[in-house]
C-alpha cells in the first residue's frame, strides 16, 4: 500500500467512524460494528506501517503538498508506529468490551463517536511532525476525553471530570505558551528542523529554560509528581470500558511527547534536563504513585495511583538516556499499556460480578470465577513485575541500564517500588479475589448480590483473554519484542534519519537554510 | 533437550492436573508421582558422568540483547539438589494424593505442586543469573498460592501474602545483586562466572553483592530476622509444608550461598555474617522450637534450625564444614520430611496436632510409629542412624576451625541439646502412654500416608550404617563444585574415641535432661519471654511496618491528593514557577534593557487597565464585579493586540471576551452570592503566586524576544499565499490550507465541545452540577477511610 495512505488512514478512518456513527445515532449495534471496523482498521494499517518502516525506514507524508518545514507532516518512525499498534490493539479490546459494557444511554448520546473521536486526537499526536499540531491533537484528545468522562452524568463523573478539564486546560495553557517561545526562538514549528535549529541556539540555557514548559505540560498529561492529581480524581468515575481506553493510552500520550521532545528537541544540556530535572521527578513519580496505591481500597482508585508510578519507570528510561534505557521505556511503554487496560477492563467484570469496585465489599471472585482469577493474576503480577512477566523484562531493562549508567539511586527507587507494587496487587487479590475477612462491614455485604453470569459478561472476558495473551506473547518472546524497542530506541539516540525522512536528503543536515536561499535565489515560483 | 524436558516436565504437568484430574480418583497421587519419579529416573543417569568429572550444559538464546539464554548446567552440586528435588518430590506427590483424597480442589493443588516442583528444579539446574531469578520468583509465587490454598481461613491468607512479601523483597535485593554481579564478571552465565576466581572480591562492588545475595537468601532461607514467615507458613497443608517449607523451597537460600560460595566467600565479611547469623538463627530457634506444643510448630522452628546450622556451615567455609553442610541437606531432608509426613497422617487421623493432647497412637498407627521412631533418632544423632554421621562432622568442622571454634562448637553444641529433646518430644509424645479420648477414635492411615516416611526411614537407617555408599557418587562431585576445587570425601560410621565422639555424648545426654525438665522450663519466665520477643514478635514486628507504611501512605496522599481543585492547580502553578525560576537560577537570565522611555500615555493607561483589573479580583467579593475586573483586563489586551498590527486577533479576542462575559454573568446571576470569601492570608498567598506566575512568563517572554528572530515562515507564506494557495489574505491561507491540518483538529473540538454539551444537557437532566461540591466531600471521605 501507498505510504502516504497509511499515514493519513489511522486520522481518517476514526474520523470517518466518528461521523458515521454519529449519522446511526440510534442504531447501536451498527455502531458498534462501526467501532470495530475503525478501531480494527487503525490496527491494520499500523501493522502496515510497521511493515514499510521495517522495509523503507522513517516515512513522512507532507499534508496538503506542502514542504516541510512550511507545511504540516506526518511523520512514523519506530516509536510512533509502536504507540499506534499498541493503542488499536486497546482500541480493538474496548471496542468488544464496550458493547456490554456501555448502556443504551450512553450509547445514544455518542460514546462511540467520542470513542472514535479521542483515537483520532491519540493517532494524530503520534503522527504529526509539527509541534503546533501535536498541541491541536491534545486538544481534540482533552474534549473528547472530558465528553467521554462527563458522559453519564453521575455526581462522581462531574466531579472528576471538572478538575480533569481545569488541570489540563493548564497543561494546555503551559504547552501553548512553550510552542509560542519555541518559535520565537527558533522561527520554526517543524519538529525536525527544530531539531536541527534549536540546536544553534546561541543562548543554550534559554532552550533548556522554554523546555520546562514542556516538562511541566506534558508533565501534567503524563500525570508525573507533583502534577497528577486530575487523573486519581477521574478514572474511577466512567465505566469500566472508558477508563480501560484512558488508562492504556492517554497518560502515554503524554510521555509519547515528553520523549519526543526530549530526544528530538530538548537535547541541548543532559546533564539538566535529563540526569537532574527528570531523573528526580521519575524517582519521586514512583514513590508517591506506589504509596497512593497503598492508601487506596476501590479497585480502580488502587490501579489509578498505580499508572502514576509507572510512569515514573518510563520517564526514568528517558532520564538516564543511554540507549539501553531507551529501549526500557519503549518495552515499558508497550507491556504497560496493554497491563494497565487489562486490568482496569477486569475490574469491570469484577464489579459486574461481585456488584462494586469497593476492596471492602468485593470479595470471594476466586471462588466463583477462576477464570477471572487467572485473568487477573497475570497482568497483575506483570505490573509487580514479576518474572517471567512482561513487566518483568521492561524492569530488567531499566534497572540493568541505570545501573550501567550509574544511577543506582533511582535503581534502588525502582526495585523498592516493585515490591510495594507487589503489595497492591495482592492486596486486591486477598481482599477481591480471596473468601472475605470478619470484616464488620462484611456482614452486610452479603446483601449485595452476587450477579449472575450472562452472555455480556462473558463476551466481556474476551478481550481480557486476548490482551492477557498478550502480555504472555510479551513475556514468552521478550527477545524480539525488545529488538523492536531497540530499532525504536537507536531512532531517538540518534535523530539523524528522523530529520533526513523529513526534510529530505542533501538540504536537511548542514543547513537548514539552504532550501529557501535557493528559492529566493532563483527568484522564480518553486512548485512546492 | 532431556535436561529441558525434565525441567518443563513439571509445567506440562500443572497445565493439565485441573482439566484430569476428575478422571484419576484414587489412584491421583501415585500417577502423578511417576513424574517426578520419572525426572529422578532421567537425572540419575548423570550421577556417573558427573563423577566422572564431567558438566553438562544447554542453551536457548531467550532475550539475545539482554544475555538471557534459557540455559541448565548439570554439574556436582546442581545435581545433588535436583535429585533431592525430585525425589522427596515423589513421595510428597504420592502422600498428598492420599492426604487430600476427595478434596475438591485436589487438580488444583498438583497444578501448584507440580508447578512449584518444575520452578525449584529449574532454580537449581539454571545457569543464567536472570533465568535462576525466574525460577527463584516462580518458588516464591508457589509458594503463595500453596500456603493459601485452604483460603477460607484469614491466617492462612496473612501467612500466604506474608511470605510472598518477605522472599519477594529478598527476591529483589537477589536481583539487584546479581546485576551488579553482571558489571563485576561480565558474564550472567553462572557456570562461567564460577571459572572468574577472584574478580567478584576484588570488585568494589563485593560488599554490595554479598549484602544483597544474603537480603535474598536469608529471607528464602527464614534467617534471623527474617524466619517469622516460615511457622506461619504452616498453615499450608502438611504435604506443602513437608516439600515447600522444611525439605527444598527454603533450602533455595542455601543454595544460592552454595553455588556462589566459590566466589562470594573467603573474606571476613562472609564469614562473620554467613556464620554468625547462621549460628545465631540455629540456638535460637532450636531452643525456640521447645516453646511449642503444636507438632508443626515444633517442626517449623527445627526446621529454622536446620537452615541455620547450614547457613553457619558455608560460612565457615571449610571443607570439613562444606562436606557437613552437604550431609546435613540430606539428613535433615529424609527426617524432616518423614516427620512432616507423620505429624500429617496424625493430623489426618485424629484431627488434633497439640503434643499434649496426643497420645497412645503407637497401637494405632504402627508403621507410622516405627518411621517416627527412626527418624527422630536419626534427628537427635544417635549412632547407627544418619543424622548421627551429619552431627560427627558438625562437631568435627566447628572443632577444627581456625578462628571462634569455640564459639562456634558451643553454638552447635547448644542447638543440639535443644534437637535431642524436640525429637524426644516428637517421637514419644504422640504415640507413647494411653490412648486417650482423642487418640482411640483414630483411624488407621491409608498406604499413601506412610509410604513416603517409611522410605525415608529406611533412608535414615541405611545410610547411617552405610555412609559411604554416598561419597564418590554424590558428595565428591557435590563437594567438588561447592568449593571450586578438587575434593574426595570419606563418610565412616566409626571414626574412633575422639573429642567429637565425646560432644555427642554429652548433647546427648543434656537433651535427655531438657526433655524432662521440657514442662517446667517452656513455662518459665525466660523462656516465655524468648517466645514473646523473638517468636510472636518479630511477627507483630511486621504488622507493625505494613501498618505504619499503610498510615504513611494515607496521610501522604490525603496530603497531596486531598480533593480541592484550587490546591491542585496553585500546586501546579507553584511547581512550575519553582522550576522555571530555579532554572533561570541556573543558566543565568538574559533579556534586553528594559526602558520605560518613548511609552505613550495610551500604552501606560492600557497596560495600568490590564494590571488593575486583575488586582482587582484580590479584593473584590461580589461575583459579578470579579468578571468585570476580569473584562477589563480581556478588553485591554485585546486592544493592545489592535494597536500592534493585528487586527484579526483582535477581533477574536473581543468576540470571546465579550462571550466571556455574558456566559459568566448568566450563569452567575443564577447561583447564591458567594457564602465563603478568602481569607486574607489566603488572598495574599494566591496573590504572590498570580505575581510569581505572570513575573515568570514575563521573563520567558523577555528572554526569547532577546533572540533574533529570522522570519521564514512569514516570508514564504507572503510569498506563495497568492501564487500557490490561491488567496490574498495570508492568514486565510494559512489557516485553511498550508496548515489545513490544525484547522481541522479545531473544528473537530468544536464539533465535540458542541455535541458534549448537548450531552451534558440533556442525559440525565436530574443529577445538576451543584452536587460537585458535595461529590467532592464525598471523594475527601472516601479517601480517609
Amino acid at each position: 500500500m501507498d505510504a502516504d495512505l497509511l499515514l493519513i488512514l489511522p486520522l481518517v478512518l476514526p474520523l470517518a467512524a466518528a461521523v458515521l456513527a454519529l449519522l446511526f445515532r440510534n442504531v447501536p449495534r451498527v455502531q458498534a460494528g462501526i467501532n470495530l471496523i475503525s478501531m480494527s482498521g487503525v490496527l491494520a494499517v499500523s501493522l502496515g506501517l510497521l511493515a514499510m518502516i521495517n522495509e523503507q525506514g522513517i516515512q513522512s507524508f507532507a499534508s496538503g503538498g506542502w514542504p516541510a518545514p512550511f507545511g504540516i507532516v506526518l511523520v512514523a518512525d519506530y516509536l510512533s508506529v509502536i504507540m499506534l499498534i499498541v493503542s488499536a490493539i486497546i482500541g480493538v479490546a474496548v471496542a468488544v468490551y464496550a458493547i456490554p459494557n456501555i448502556d443504551a444511554e450512553r450509547v445514544h448520546f455518542g460514546f462511540y463517536p467520542f470513542m472514535n473521536l479521542l483515537m483520532l486526537g491519540i493517532n494524530g499526536s503520534f503522527l504529526t511532525g509539527d509541534l503546533f499540531n501535536l498541541y491541536v491533537w491534545f486538544e481534540v484528545m482533552l474534549i473528547s476525553s472530558f465528553v467521554l468522562i462527563v458522559l453519564g452524568n453521575t455526581e462522581d463523573q462531574l466531579a472528576g471530570a471538572v478538575k480533569y478539564v481545569m488541570i489540563n486546560l493548564v497543561s494546555s495553557l503551559f504547552f501553548l505558551t512553550g510552542a509560542g517561545l519555541v518559535y520565537g526562538t527558533a522561527g520554526t514549528l517543524n519538529m525536525a528542523e527544530l531539531a536541527l535549529v534549536l540546536n544553534e541556539v546561541e543562548s543554550s540555557g534559554l532552550v533548556t529554560i522554554i523546555s520546562m514548559m514542556f516538562l511541566i505540560s506534558f508533565g501534567i498529561k503524563a500525570a508525573l509528581f507533583p502534577l497528577f492529581f486530575w487523573l486519581p480524581a477521574s478514572y474511577h468515575t466512567p465505566p469500566a470500558a472508558v477508563s480501560a481506553f484512558f488508562a492504556g493510552l492517554l497518560t502515554k500520550v503524554g510521555v509519547y511527547a515528553m520523549i519526543r521532545v526530549f530526544t528530538l528537541l530538548f537535547t541541548q544540556d543532559i546533564g539538566y534536563t535529563h540526569t537532574t530535572m527528570l531523573m528526580w521527578v521519575a524517582g519521586l513519580t514512583m514513590v508517591t504513585g506506589v504509596l497512593g496505591a497503598a492508601a487506596q481500597n476501590d479497585f480502580r482508585r488502587v490501579l489509578s495511583f498505580h499508572i502514576v508510578s509507572q510512569i515514573g519507570y518510563m520517564i526514568m528510561g528517558l532520564a538516564i538516556y543511554t540507549p539501553l534505557a531507551l529501549i526500557g521505556a519503549v518495552f515499558y511503554i508497550i507491556h504497560h499499556i496493554i497491563v494497565k487496560a487489562n486490568l482496569f477492563l477486569v475490574s469491570g467484570v469484577a464489579q459486574r460480578l461481585g456488584g462494586s469496585f469497593s476492596l471492602k465489599k468485593l470479595k470471594g471472585l476466586y471462588a466463583h470465577h477462576p477464570g477471572l482469577a487467572i485473568l487477573f493474576l497475570i497482568p497483575a503480577f506483570s505490573l509487580a513485575g514479576f518474572p517471567p512477566l512482561s513487566g518483568f523484562w521492561a524492569k530488567l531493562v531499566l534497572a540493568k541500564a541505570g545501573i550501567e549508567a550509574g544511577a543506582y539511586g533511582i535503581v534502588a527507587v525502582a526495585i523498592a517500588v516493585g515490591l510495594f507494587t507487589m503489595f497492591s496487587m495482592t492486596k486486591i487479590w486477598v481482599k477481591a479475589f480471596l473468601p472475605g475477612s470478619s470484616d464488620p462491614d462484611a456482614a452486610e455485604n452479603d446483601a449485595t448480590e452476587r450477579r449472575p453470569m450472562t452472555m455480556g459478561t462473558r463476551l466481556m472476558y474476551v478481550p481480557i483473554a486476548a490482551l492477557a495473551g498478550i502480555t504472555i506473547m510479551i513475556s514468552v518472546f521478550a527477545g524480539p519484542v525488545f529488538d523492536l524497542a531497540e530499532r525504536s530506541a537507536n531512532e531517538l539516540s540518534d535523530s539523524s534519519a528522523y530529520i533526513e525522512a523529513v526534510l529530505g536528503h542533501e538540504e536537511s543536515a548542514a543547513d537548514p537554510y539552504t532550501r529557501l536561499d535557493l528559492d529566493r535565489r532563483s527568484g522564480g515560483v518553486h512548485a512546492p | 533437550m532431556g535436561i529441558v524436558l525434565a525441567v518443563f516436565a513439571g509445567f506440562a504437568l500443572a497445565l493439565v492436573a485441573p482439566w484430569i484430574t476428575g478422571a484419576t480418583g484414587r489412584a491421583t497421587g501415585w500417577l502423578y508421582s511417576l513424574v517426578p519419579a520419572g525426572i529422578t529416573a532421567y537425572l540419575s543417569t548423570f550421577i556417573a558422568p558427573v563423577a566422572a568429572g564431567e558438566t553438562m550444559r544447554v542453551a536457548y538464546a531467550w532475550v539475545p540483547g539482554l544475555n538471557v539464554d534459557l540455559s541448565f548446567y548439570v554439574d556436582g552440586l546442581s545435581l545433588f539438589f535436583a535429585l533431592l528435588i525430585t525425589g522427596i518430590g515423589t513421595l510428597i506427590f504420592i502422600y498428598a494424593g492420599a492426604y487430600l483424597k476427595g478434596h475438591h480442589h485436589l487438580g488444583r493443588f498438583f497444578a501448584y505442586l507440580s508447578m512449584f516442583m518444575a520452578a525449584m528444579v529449574g532454580l537449581v539446574l539454571a545457569d543464567n543469573l536472570f533465568t535462576f531469578y525466574i525460577f527463584f520468583e516462580l518458588t516464591s509465587f508457589a509458594s503463595f498460592v500453596l500456603i493459601g490454598f485452604n483460603h477460607d481461613e484469614a491466617a492462612s491468607r496473612r501467612a500466604a501474602w506474608q511470605a510472598l512479601l518477605i522472599t519477594k523483597a529478598g527476591g529483589l535485593a537477589l536481583l539487584a545483586g546479581f546485576l551488579l554481579m553482571e558489571q563485576a564478571t561480565g558474564t550472567l552465565q553462572i557456570s562461567a562466572i564460577l571459572e572468574t576466581g577472584e574478580a567478584i572480591r576484588d570488585h568494589g562492588f563485593y560488599t554490595a553483592i554479598v549484602l544483597l545475595v544474603l537480603a535474598g537468601a536469608f529471607t528464602k532461607s527464614a534467617q534471623f530476622p527474617f524466619y517469622f514467615w516460615l511457622p506461619n507458613a504452616m498453615q499450608a497443608p502438611t504435604p506443602v509444608s513437608a516439600y515447600l517449607h522444611s525439605a527444598t523451597m527454603v533450602k533455595a537460600g542455601i543454595y544460592v550461598m552454595a553455588r556462589f560460595h566459590p566466589v562470594l566467600s573467603g573474606t571476613d565479611l562472609w564469614f562473620w555474617l554467613v556464620g554468625g547469623i547462621g549460628a545465631f538463627t540455629m540456638v535460637l530457634s532450636a531452643w525456640l522450637a521447645l516453646q511449642y506444643t503444636d507438632l508443626k510448630g515444633i517442626l517449623a522452628y527445627t526446621t529454622i534450625m536446620a537452615l541455620g546450622a547450614l547457613t553457619m556451615l558455608l560460612g565457615l567455609g571449610t571443607e570439613t564444614a562444606l562436606k557437613a553442610c552437604l550431609v546435613f541437606v540430606l539428613v535433615h531432608a529424609f527426617y524432616k520430611a518423614a516427620l512432616f509426613m507423620v505429624a500429617g497422617a496424625i493430623d489426618h487421623g485424629v484431627h488434633e496436632r497439640d503434643i499434649t493432647k496426643l497420645g497412645g497412637l503407637r497401637s494405632k498407627m504402627p508403621i507410622t510409629f516405627g518411621a517416627a521412631v527412626i527418624a527422630c533418632l536419626s534427628m537427635a544423632g544417635i549412632p547407627l542412624f544418619f543424622g548421627f554421621i551429619g552431627k560427627e562432622i558438625i562437631y568435627e568442622a566447628t572443632l577444627h576451625l581456625d578462628q571462634a571454634a569455640l564459639f562456634f562448637t558451643g553454638a552447635a553444641l547448644l542447638a543440639n541439646v535443644a534437637l535431642v529433646a524436640s525429637a524426644g518430644l516428637l517421637a514419644i509424645r504422640p504415640f507413647m502412654g494411653p490412648l486417650n479420648d482423642l487418640t482411640s477414635h483414630a483411624h488407621r492411615p491409608d498406604t499413601g500416608l506412610w509410604f513416603g516416611a517409611a522410605v525415608l526411614a529406611v533412608l535414615s537407617l541405611g545410610l547411617g550404617l552405610a555412609p559411604w555408599l554416598l561419597d564418590s557418587a554424590i558428595l565428591a562431585p557435590s563437594l567438588s563444585a561447592l568449593m571450586g576445587a578438587e575434593a574426595t570425601p570419606h563418610l565412616a560410621i566409626w571414626h574412633g574415641f575422639n573429642l567429637p565422639l565425646a560432644l555427642s555424648g554429652v548433647t546427648v545426654a543434656l537433651g535427655v535432661g531438657t526433655y524432662f525438665a521440657w514442662t517446667p522450663m517452656r513455662q518459665s519466665a525466660p523462656f516465655r519471654a524468648l517466645e514473646r520477643w523473638l517468636g510472636t514478635g518479630l511477627d507483630n514486628g511486621y504488622d507493625h511496618a505494613i501498618n505504619g507504611l499503610l498510615a504513611t501512605a494515607t496521610a501522604q496522599t490525603n496530603f497531596l491528593q486531598n480533593g480541592y481543585l484550587r490546591r491542585y492547580i496553585a500546586t501546579i502553578l507553584g511547581t512550575t514557577v519553582a522550576v522555571v525560576g530555579y532554572t533561570f537560577g541556573h543558566f543565568g537570565f538574559e533579556g534586553p534593557v528594559l526602558s520605560f522611555v518613548g511609552i505613550a500615555p495610551y500604552e501606560w493607561i492600557l497596560s495600568l487597565l490590564i494590571v488593575g483589573g486583575a488586582l482587582a479580583t484580590l479584593f473584590l467579593s461580589a461575583r459579578i464585579a470579579l468578571v468585570a475586573a476580569l473584562g477589563i483586563s480581556g478588553f485591554s489586551i485585546a486592544l493592545t493586540y489592535l494597536m500592534y498590527g493585528a487586527p484579526d486577533l483582535a477581533m477574536t479576542q473581543f468576540l470571546i471576551e465579550t462571550l466571556t462575559v455574558i456566559l459568566f454573568v448568566l450563569i452567575l446571576a443564577a447561583l447564591p452570592t458567594l457564602s465563603e470569601v478568602a481569607s486574607i492570608g489566603h488572598r495574599l498567598r494566591d496573590g504572590v503566586l498570580a505575581v510569581a506566575t505572570g513575573s515568570m512568563f514575563t521573563a520567558l517572554m523577555l528572554a526569547v524576544l532577546n533572540q533574533p528572530f529570522e522570519n521564514r515562515m512569514g516570508e514564504y507564506y507572503m510569498q506563495y499565499s497568492y501564487s500557490e494557495a490561491q488567496g490574498r489574505n495570508i492568514v486565510n491561507t494559512i489557516l485553511v490550507d498550508f496548515r489545513a491540518l490544525d484547522t481541522l483538529g479545531e473544528i473537530t473540538v468544536l464539533l465535540i465541545a458542541g455535541f458534549g454539551i448537548y450531552t451534558l444537557l440533556r442525559l440525565k437532566r436530574s443529577k445538576t452540577s451543584e452536587k460537585v461540591e458535595a461529590s467532592r466531600a464525598s471523594e475527601q471521605v472516601e479517601q480517609l477511610s
